[in-house]
């Protein structure tokens, strides 16, 4: 069963009428399970779990320090194309939108490379809109081996691939994929997604099934939390990650938790989650996936970061930047979505060590 | 006479061996080191950037003690190789620490893929110390593979759940002939003890040492508790009994 039959499934459970019949009884008694099952995820979630907040971060605090100790892992972002085909009512890549738009040359990738690399970190993300007629298989496999010669490990966040395409990445170098399913409310995943390619929602949620068939060695997911109910959302990409723990045993699953940010054409979230909520979903996942890394970017601002690192994060971003060529070139595209922690590398370390743990720039070796 | 444990042509008179992965800063671990009297130190080849001045982790580490890479990150007998050779080529010696995990969810062992390794890499002269889940069979095949030592698990890595496999281990002791240490799962000094007494030749610990409080002062009190458990094992303890001595025997009449 794929995931996506899962879903057509769990359609059918009204989720909304669940979380209001969970008691604090429930609550209390999924908190200090030793292995929680989905219920008890979707226990933990509820508006009846809010109250128990300091509890749940206590306990995934130790799990978070037994299963990756007192270090955090940092990567940057690096875009490599704005083109997009796709209509996306949130993203500032937009086609519609009427953004300074540009590719990057192999010869700016290399020095957007030597640049990012001086600041020791070894992890990159090469990101792309969804344009093939701009940044195809064969671009991001040229750009692929230039980067070989900088990070020892390279993930890439693109528009999603067939098995194939994601096996010609990995023998090139690539050993991570990102991909978001932004929501996975089918509805409205349609309402968001106007017009483009993206629209395909099953395409787009079997990408990182397609990744792990593949043999990909990690792989992130996320839902875009504000698009949607965020507990919806919570809750379904634990589910997501959950299943692909299951099935692809051997690679490294893990979970990003963006939420919308301020972009050009002013897409207000229908339900922006707050930071509480933010915190729930964090603690939430990691008592019910105590395996599964949880990435937080610098969307969040870096007070607000800096006090997650506490609560279950394994993974940031830092020294990051959405426009392409943006650790080179000043200004010379528009960026996909601002940032809020506009911190170096140096200082995002140096306030990891601040708080007690260790910033890894190096996990991965090339093998 | 001097208590020595010797693996790979290497005397040992310390038998607390030291994982990295999870300090809270690089910084520290010379102190860890030092306090804990290590002499024996497993890196992930995953995490070594000899680029990096500051965050390369071999300058951390006291050039006295023997480096132990690890192949953490390896699903397959195949990329455990291939990271070991990466090692070796790194100048990071010929020990290797072979862990082959293809369950992200419980980093079990892969035993099977263990041994296949053991074997291509005991006959490119590697000193192989294969990490596994306890289990009679595989040590004979690993001794058969030609590994210096076999270290199975006291229980999941990082669950500071302590001996849950002892009686799996102890069977490791008395039939194999290799030094059997004792990695993963030991949570605390009285567990370490514990692996000792009952006759392991050395433990491994990272996470209760790095995750305490204050690791240093940790990696101290493992280091007594190691040597309590191996000086108590010498010294022979006394028979353990389970049931008291009756007060009127059942056998009297014998008498």
């Amino acid at each position: 069963m794929t995931f996506y039959e899962k879903i057509l499934e769990l359609e059918h459970f009204d989720l909304k009428k669940s979380w209001n019949s969970i008691t604090d009884k429930i609550v209390q008694k999924a908190i200090h399970k030793y292995t929680l099952n989905t219920l008890d995820f979707l226990a933990l979630l509820s508006p009846a779990a809010e109250k128990y907040i300091e509890e749940m971060a206590q306990i995934a605090h130790k799990l978070t320090l037994q299963n990756f100790g007192k270090v955090i892992f940092l990567y940057t972002p690096m875009y490599l194309s704005n083109y997009c085909v796709n209509s996306c009512a949130y993203c500032g890549f937009n086609a519609k939108n009427k953004i300074l738009r540009r590719t990057l040359t192999l010869e700016e990738v290399e020095v957007e490379s030597k640049i990012i690399a001086e600041t020791g970190l070894r992890h990159i993300l090469i990101l792309t809109g969804e344009s093939r007629a701009h940044a195809n298989l064969d671009y991001l496999l040229a750009c692929v081996n230039i980067l070989k010669k900088y990070f020892t490990s390279i993930s890439i966040e693109v528009y999603p691939m067939d098995k194939k395409e994601y096996q010609q990445l990995i023998k090139a170098g690539v050993d991570g994929i990102t991909i978001y399913q932004e929501t996975y409310n089918r509805s409205r995943y349609d309402q968001v997604h106007l017009a483009g390619p993206k629209k395909d929602y099953r395409y787009r949620l079997e990408a990182p099934e397609r990744a792990g068939e593949a043999g990909m060695r990690s792989i992130n997911i996320g839902a875009l939390l504000g698009l949607a109910d965020w507990r919806f959302d919570a809750y379904y990409t634990g589910l997501h990650a959950k299943y692909l723990q299951d099935k692809y045993p051997g690679a490294e699953i893990s979970i990003s938790l963006p939420r919308l940010r301020p972009h050009v054409g002013s897409f207000q979230p229908v339900n922006m989650a707050s930071d509480k909520d933010l915190v729930q979903t964090m603690l939430a996942l990691r008592l019910f996936l105590p395996r599964v890394g949880i990435t937080i970017s610098t969307r969040e601002r870096a007070e607000f970061r800096d006090n997650l690192v506490r609560l279950g994060v394994t993974k940031m971003s830092a020294g990051s930047c959405t426009e392409v060529g943006g650790h080179s070139q000043n200004h010379s595209s528009a960026g996909q979505f601002k940032i809020s922690d506009e911190r170096s590398v140096t200082q995002v370390k140096e306030a990891i060590l601040n708080k007690g743990y260790q910033p890894v720039l190096k996990d991965w070796q090339y093998i | 006479m001097r208590d020595v444990l010797t693996i790979g042509g290497k005397e040992l008179t310390n038998r607390l061996f030291l994982g990295t992965g999870k300090f809270p800063a690089k910084s520290i671990i010379p102190k860890v080191i030092k306090n804990s009297e290590t002499q024996v130190v497993t890196v992930a080849i995953r995490r070594v950037d000899l680029n990096g001045e500051q965050e390369n982790i071999l300058n951390y580490i006291d050039k006295d003690c023997i480096l132990m890479p690890n192949t953490s990150g390896a699903r397959t007998a195949e990329e455990a190789v291939r990271i070991a050779h990466i090692a070796r080529a790194a100048g990071c010696g010929n020990w290797i620490k072979i862990e082959v995990i293809n369950d992200n969810k419980y980093l079990l062992p892969d035993n099977y893929e263990t041994i296949k390794a053991t074997e291509i890499l005991a006959k490119e002269d590697f000193v192989v110390l294969p990490y596994v889940s306890p289990d009679l069979m595989v040590a004979k095949a690993l001794v058969n593979a030609g590994a210096a030592a076999v270290m199975p698990l006291g229980a999941p890595i990082g669950s500071n759940r302590g001996l849950k496999t002892k009686e799996l281990i102890r069977i490791l002791i008395d039939e194999i002939d290799l030094p059997i240490i004792v990695d993963a799962g030991i949570g605390k000094p009285s567990q370490a003890a514990e692996a000792m007494e009952m006759g392991a030749d050395a433990v491994l610990v990272n996470t209760a040492i790095a995750t305490a409080d204050d690791p240093i002062k940790m990696a101290a009190a493992f280091n007594f508790a190691v040597k309590a458990g191996r000086l108590a094992y010498l010294a022979g303890p006394g028979a353990e009994k389970i049931h008291g001595e009756a007060s009127s025997p059942l056998t009297g009449f014998l008498r």
